[in-house]
């Protein structure tokens, strides 16, 4: 066997069937993630075909799309946003309960969003094949996972067979070498990544990110990196794991103790990608070179420096860019040519499963410490634990004190279907994935950027550059 | 599933490039437990204005779209998140069938799963798709080409699983559920 990458020994590791030119790959999915929003009709085929979810201890639940992110109410009743999201809830608990699945609920200390909990439990772990009825579980390919979004049909088809048809996507290589400069994160990393490649740059690939800036992140970092790859038209995004990622599963919950976690980190070390093996395209970057980044438009390729300039179409290289272009900027209200530094805002939302993590929580409150916002800023973090350890940490208060709302755990504002959002027309600096036309709310316009930035957005009242805080 | 051999009929013409899920159906619409009645909520944000008129302008509305089961659109249509949400509601809109130059990887699969066709054809045919909004075209699965109103046609690819599962009305799922004792096996050799 020649030089291998780290899909190839994923996948190869999970193929109960070889594809061929007549039919795809059967693959093995080893943790089943699902929530509330894409899982009822994929249970509804199930009992519509009289069949048993074949391995509910590989399957586990939690609710975050269109759960409240305000506290249960007096009445021990959650406040949410109507009847069908209460209904929705509701549904995926019964189904759960029904098949044997284990389902971290509002109101249990451990739920949150899918993507938070599955590396904190340490559920999600190197070499594993990873699936969610959600884009962006490309997020637990931040361990070496093999990790994807899948649709109803396919969260059906696992929930059945535990297996999925599948043909094997090609490789890029996205490699990162240099060191981040001080005010640059992960965001500014990815966010850097997808306005190279393009928002379907990758498309029909797995994504594995390599190279010393990379090896650099913490495990957090990694995961907002791995997250945003379906905003390229990623399948998969990867990263090798090492002694980092390892350092960061020791002792949680679902990873393994004692010899066993011995044998499977020794199992692990073999999981990097080979000397010599090909990918099928390959980019780089200079880490060392990047800054803080913000998206100016309306997918989230269009992103440009914090101190950078609003692209003017009539520089677009053709026809079709150009008229993308024209579009982003109507609907976002911003002129071409013009610097986006500066630019008032409405709204900061901190939180989603690309930056709603402790670190993120952290980044941001050191920016918001001692200041004041100046818009609405709406902080919301990933998962119960999460919450915990920033309250244990003083940052709710700190959040609290600057004058931002501290929130239960929840996708929130990042996809607006919980009743927190913003309105037509208005600008809201967000440490989410998404600046789509309407994402956050009707009509509202969304630019994404990193929590420090986010934070700095928060207090100024604009677009701020997180390295020239005032005081 | 219903087998699918054709899908002929007009076209409605959207050239915006990297149509995302959310445009296709916003997420509002997605507290829904059940598959049907989507259709109404196709492109809500586009097609309707904010008191719920709809926009005479956008490419649904038009007169020359009336009755269109082809919807035609600029490159990486589909993009964004996995909600099967969204072929759910083109299909109970009445399309069967989405052109354009490169068709997002899970947008496609979970169009082809629901008897959606993702048509993806050469540059030169997409423009001459665009150019002429309303026309009629025949997508033809078992020859994979696509017939314009001029008579002219163009190949597309198309996965030959996925070709045999939609010519013969059979799912996927049946496939999966036919293959228990290799799983079986494979979980015992593990």
């Amino acid at each position: 066997m020649g030089p291998r990458t780290l899909f190839d020994k994923v996948w190869e590791a999970h193929r109960v069937r070889e594809e061929t030119a007549d039919s795809p790959a059967v693959l093995y999915v080893d943790l089943h993630l699902v929530h509330e929003v894409t899982s009822p009709q994929a249970f509804a085929v199930l009992r519509e075909r009289g069949l048993r979810v074949r391995r509910p201890e590989r399957t586990l639940a939690t609710m975050d799309h269109s759960t409240p992110t305000l506290p249960r109410r007096p009445d021990g009743r959650w406040p949410f946003a109507d009847a069908q999201a209460e209904a929705q809830v509701g549904e995926l608990e019964r189904n759960c309960a029904a098949s044997g699945i284990e389902v971290l609920a509002l109101g249990s200390g451990r739920q949150g969003i899918v993507h938070v909990i599955g590396p904190e439990l340490g559920a999600t772990q190197p070499g594993m094949t990873v699936v969610c009825g959600d884009s962006h579980t490309a997020t637990h390919g931040a361990f070496g996972a093999l990790a994807f979004g899948i649709g109803t049909s396919e969260v059906g088809h696992v929930l059945a067979t535990q297996c999925l048809l599948q043909r094997k996507a090609r490789t890029l290589a996205v490699q990162v070498d240099g060191r981040l400069r001080p005010g640059v994160s992960a965001k500014d990393l990815v966010l850097a990544v997808i306005a190279r490649i393009g928002v379907g740059g990758g498309t029909g690939h797995v994504v594995e990110y390599r190279g010393s800036a990379i090896r650099a992140l913490s495990m957090e970092e990694r995961m907002t990196v791995s997250n945003m790859s379906i905003e390229a038209g990623a399948r998969a995004g990867m990263i090798a794991p090492d002694d980092t990622t390892f350092q960061y599963l020791s002792g949680r919950e679902r990873a393994p103790k004692g010899a066993d976690w011995e044998a499977a980190v020794a199992a692990w070390r073999r999981l990097p990608t080979d000397e010599g093996a090909r990918f099928d395209r390959e980019v780089s970057l200079d880490g060392s070179a990047l800054e803080p980044m913000i998206t100016f438009g309306t997918n989230p390729a269009q992103a440009i420096p914090v101190t950078g300039i609003v692209p003017d179409p009539a520089q677009a290289p053709d026809p079709s860019a150009r008229a993308s272009l024209e579009g982003a900027l109507r609907y976002m209200g911003l002129a071409p040519g013009k610097p986006i530094l500066g630019q008032r805002i409405d709204v900061v939302f901190i939180g989603s499963c690309t930056n709603s993590r402790i670190e993120d929580l952290r980044a941001a409150a050191g920016v918001m410490r001692g200041r004041k916002v100046a818009v609405r800023a709406l902080v919301v973090p990933g998962s119960q634990a999460v919450k915990r350890q920033a309250e244990a940490e003083g940052l709710d208060r700190v959040f609290r004190d600057a004058g931002a709302e501290w929130r239960e755990p929840g996708c929130s504002m990042c996809i607006a279907m919980n009743g927190d959002g913003i309105r037509a027309g208005e600008y809201c600096v967000s440490t989410s994935n998404r600046n789509f036309e309407g994402r956050q709310g009707a009509g509202g316009r969304t630019l994404l950027a990193s929590p420090l930035t986010a934070a700095a957005a928060a207090v100024a009242g604009r677009v701020a550059d997180p390295r020239r805080l005032g005081t | 599933m219903d087998p699918i051999r054709t899908v002929a009929g007009r076209t409605a013409v959207l050239p915006r490039a990297n149509v995302d899920t959310d445009q296709i159906i916003p997420a509002r619409f997605l507290k829904t437990t059940v598959r049907s009645g989507l259709g109404r909520s196709l492109f809500a944000d586009w097609r309707y204005d904010a008191a719920g008129a709809p926009r005479p302008e956008f490419a649904l509305n038009r007169p020359e779209a009336a009755g269109c089961t082809v919807l035609v659109a600029g490159d990486n249509f589909g993009c964004g998140s996995s909600r099967e949400h969204a072929p759910w509601a083109l299909l109970d809109f009445g399309i069967r069938a989405v052109v354009s130059t490169s068709i997002a990887d899970i947008f496609r699969s979970n169009a082809l799963k629901n008897g959606l066709l993702p048509v993806v054809v050469d540059p030169e045919t997409h423009r001459r798709l665009l150019a002429a909004p309303g026309q009629e075209v025949r997508i033809d699965l078992e020859s994979r080409t696509l017939t314009l109103a001029d008579g002219s046609s163009a190949a597309f690819p198309i996965d030959g699983f996925s070709r045999t599962c939609l010519l013969n009305g059979v799912d996927e799922l049946g496939f999966l559920l036919s293959q228990e004792e290799a799983i079986a096996a494979f979980e015992r050799s593990r």
